[in-house]
């Protein structure tokens, strides 16, 4: 009996294995070898089902979807991964940022997490803008997909915004200068920046009521100036605030794919 | 060698540059039946095919080969955040090459009365497990691959500490908002900063409510769609892409203009007459002193307001634009008008700027009211 049990072959303890309680109630359809198998693995998982099961034969091909969709996706998790890693050492405050993000630089052997995380906020951008590109090039905002593409014009500014304010956290001179530069523009917004028209209507007698303490960029940096309000401030909207809209805009960007009828084609 | 890059810096400067993309950009990309049937005589839609793309790729890339010889295009082009502008523009360049072949053929196929090469495919059906999972996994793959290998070889850079004090000179904003920098040149920042931006986001939006054309859906084409595709590819080719390539590489100390083999000298000197408009009614057409008046003296700029924003549309409405006022109605015909104004009043405002030397259409300092 013994004999025959250790006769058995590797590939028949690995069937033994997929067929195992185990490994059953984790995968619940099995290895797909089957067409039923193939459909169920979709169905039953709870990323894959992102997908539908089947679809035609040109939407998978990357010469009309350029993949550029998914790696927007793909790019996202990699920087909310890399983000949350760097998290760690970096402290938001005009102390200790940019010293954290030298120490980064010089004590870690080898590190490429930031480089990764910047490099792929440049991609991220880049892949969000040719995934446009390709939509507006085979007219898929058209109906009935128009409300996506509205939904998708949002990720686009808020890939933007994610970006800028992720700018200024190293704290060195090109990040202050460059917030500096983008943020001076809402001292400009009509009525409510000091520098804007119509700022001065807003006033009662010699009372401004927008002035560069109470304006549209002070509510941005808070503060005159960028300084350590705004770090802080930008922190918390890079790491929580605009990842938390951009998860919400993305569920239904994606969900609207698929109720619209799946990815577009020729009818 | 020298002649050559003397030329190129030249011809790159915004007002020969941008005037030439213009003159031919509605040929190359031809928003009406004329326009088309121009771009069909010259042949140039010959470029979206094979050997159309193997000629514009070699000369993007012999142009940036020959750059890369001369220290001040290498200075500007390797700084490290400039590298994924430089990506940008090979990238773009492909995009669009590649969507306008496909376009092209599939051009074709119509005028035959045959289906676009899409339909062929969306025949039959695949499953998602394994067809469409592995080309994602190997997509991904490759992407993360580049990523890695970009952040091997190439450092993020890290500056001077901030220094509140101490103002780099040029200040920029990050790559991606360097279109809306550079049309600080030509407006002040409440329009280039503000109010453009959110018809650039409102317009992108009402771009599916806007288009009332069927055709083209699901697809690539071009002849179906022209008009849209025509005004789209302006807006993001020459408006957006262009801008930021000339806001990063060609802008430099005092956001003054330098050519691409030029070297950033911070003391270059660029003589600034410009004048505002009621400045060049008064005093040099009417030789007399500015009135005293606000209302009066600005009235040649709201003049000229009224009628580029009220009369104009109406004009457009009964005459070009007949057929897209008809098919768009009233209050989408409306919206589209404006932005469309809007959006053309930018390079309009620069020709008024190279060629009059007009700072300001509307100028009231007072109320930081500058158009």
């Amino acid at each position: 009996m013994a004999d025959e049990k250790s006769k058995k072959s590797l590939k028949e303890h690995f069937q033994d294995f997929t067929e195992s309680q185990f490994v059953k109630s984790i995968f619940r359809s099995g290895v797909p070898k089957t067409r039923r198998q193939r459909m169920m693995v979709v169905l039953n998982s709870v990323f894959l089902h992102l997908h539908p099961a089947r679809l035609p034969k040109h939407a998978v091909k990357v010469k009309y979807t350029w993949c550029m969709g998914g790696l927007s996706f793909f790019v996202f998790l990699v920087l909310t991964v890399t983000g949350i890693l760097l998290m760690f050492y970096y402290r938001p405050t005009v102390e200790y940022a940019y010293g954290d993000i030298i120490d980064l630089k010089e004590q870690v052997p080898l590190g490429i997490m930031r480089e990764i995380h910047r490099w792929g906020a440049h991609l991220m951008v880049i892949t969000v803008w040719l995934h446009m590109f390709r939509v507006f090039m085979t007219g898929s905002y058209k109906p009935p997909r128009e409300f996506n593409w509205t939904v998708g014009v949002v990720l686009l500014v808020l890939t933007m915004l994610l970006s800028f304010t992720g700018y200024l956290l190293p704290w060195d001179q090109l990040a202050i200068w460059a917030i500096t530069v983008g943020s001076n523009m809402a001292g400009a917004t009509p009525f409510l920046g000091t520098n804007g028209p119509g700022a001065a209507l807003l006033a009662i007698g010699d009372v401004n009521f927008v002035h560069s303490a109470s304006d549209a960029r002070f509510a941005l940096l808070g503060g005159r100036f960028v300084g350590e309000a705004t770090l802080l401030r930008f922190y918390v909207l890079h790491c929580i605030g605009l990842p938390f809209i951009i998860m919400i805009f993305m569920i239904v960007h994606f969900w609207r794919v698929r109720k619209d009828g799946g990815i577009s084609g020729p009818t | 060698m020298q002649t050559l890059k003397h030329f190129i810096n030249v011809v790159s400067s915004p007002k020969i540059m941008f005037t030439a993309i213009i003159a031919v950009f509605f040929i190359i990309f031809p928003p009406s039946e004329g326009l088309w049937k121009v771009n069909k005589w010259l042949k140039i839609d010959r470029l979206w095919t094979k050997r159309g793309g193997i000629l514009i790729f070699s000369s993007l890339l012999i142009f940036f080969l020959f750059g890369v010889s001369d220290h001040n295009f290498q200075k500007i082009v390797g700084k490290p955040d400039n590298v994924p502008i430089v990506g940008l523009l090979f990238l773009t360049v492909f995009f669009l090459w590649f969507s306008l072949k496909q376009a092209r053929q599939n051009d074709l196929r119509i005028a035959q009365g045959l289906k676009p090469h899409e339909a062929d495919d969306a025949k039959e059906k695949v499953l998602v497990w394994p067809d469409l999972v592995y080309i994602e996994f190997i997509c991904l793959i490759f992407c993360a691959a580049l990523l890695i290998a970009w952040s091997i070889f190439l450092k993020a850079p890290i500056e001077e500490p901030a220094n509140p004090t101490v103002s780099p000179n040029p200040s920029k904003a990050p790559w991606y908002f360097l279109g809306l920098q550079e049309m600080l040149v030509y407006f002040d920042p409440w329009i280039a900063g503000v109010l453009f931006p959110t018809v650039i986001i409102v317009g992108m939006m009402c771009i599916p409510y806007l288009d009332d054309n069927k055709n083209g859906n699901g697809y690539f084409s071009f002849y179906e769609r022209k008009t849209a595709i025509s005004i789209f590819l302006f807006f993001w080719l020459v408006l957006w892409v262009f801008l930021i390539v000339t806001g990063t590489f060609l802008r430099g100390p005092n956001w003054n203009f330098f050519g691409p083999f030029e070297y950033w000298d911070p003391h270059k000197l660029e003589a600034l007459t410009n004048v505002n408009l009621s400045e060049l009614v008064y005093m040099i057409f009417l030789k007399r002193s500015l009135p005293h008046n606000i209302f009066l003296r600005e009235l040649w700029g709201f003049l000229s307001l009224f009628c580029y924003f009220g009369l104009l549309p109406l004009i457009l409405a009964k005459t070009a634009l007949k057929g897209v006022y008809q098919k768009l109605g009233n209050l989408r015909y409306s919206i589209f008008i404006i932005l469309l104004l809007m959006s053309v009043g930018l390079p309009l405002k620069m020709f008024l700027r190279w060629t009059f030397n007009i700072k300001y259409i509307v100028a009231i300092p007072e109320f930081f009211f500058n158009i």
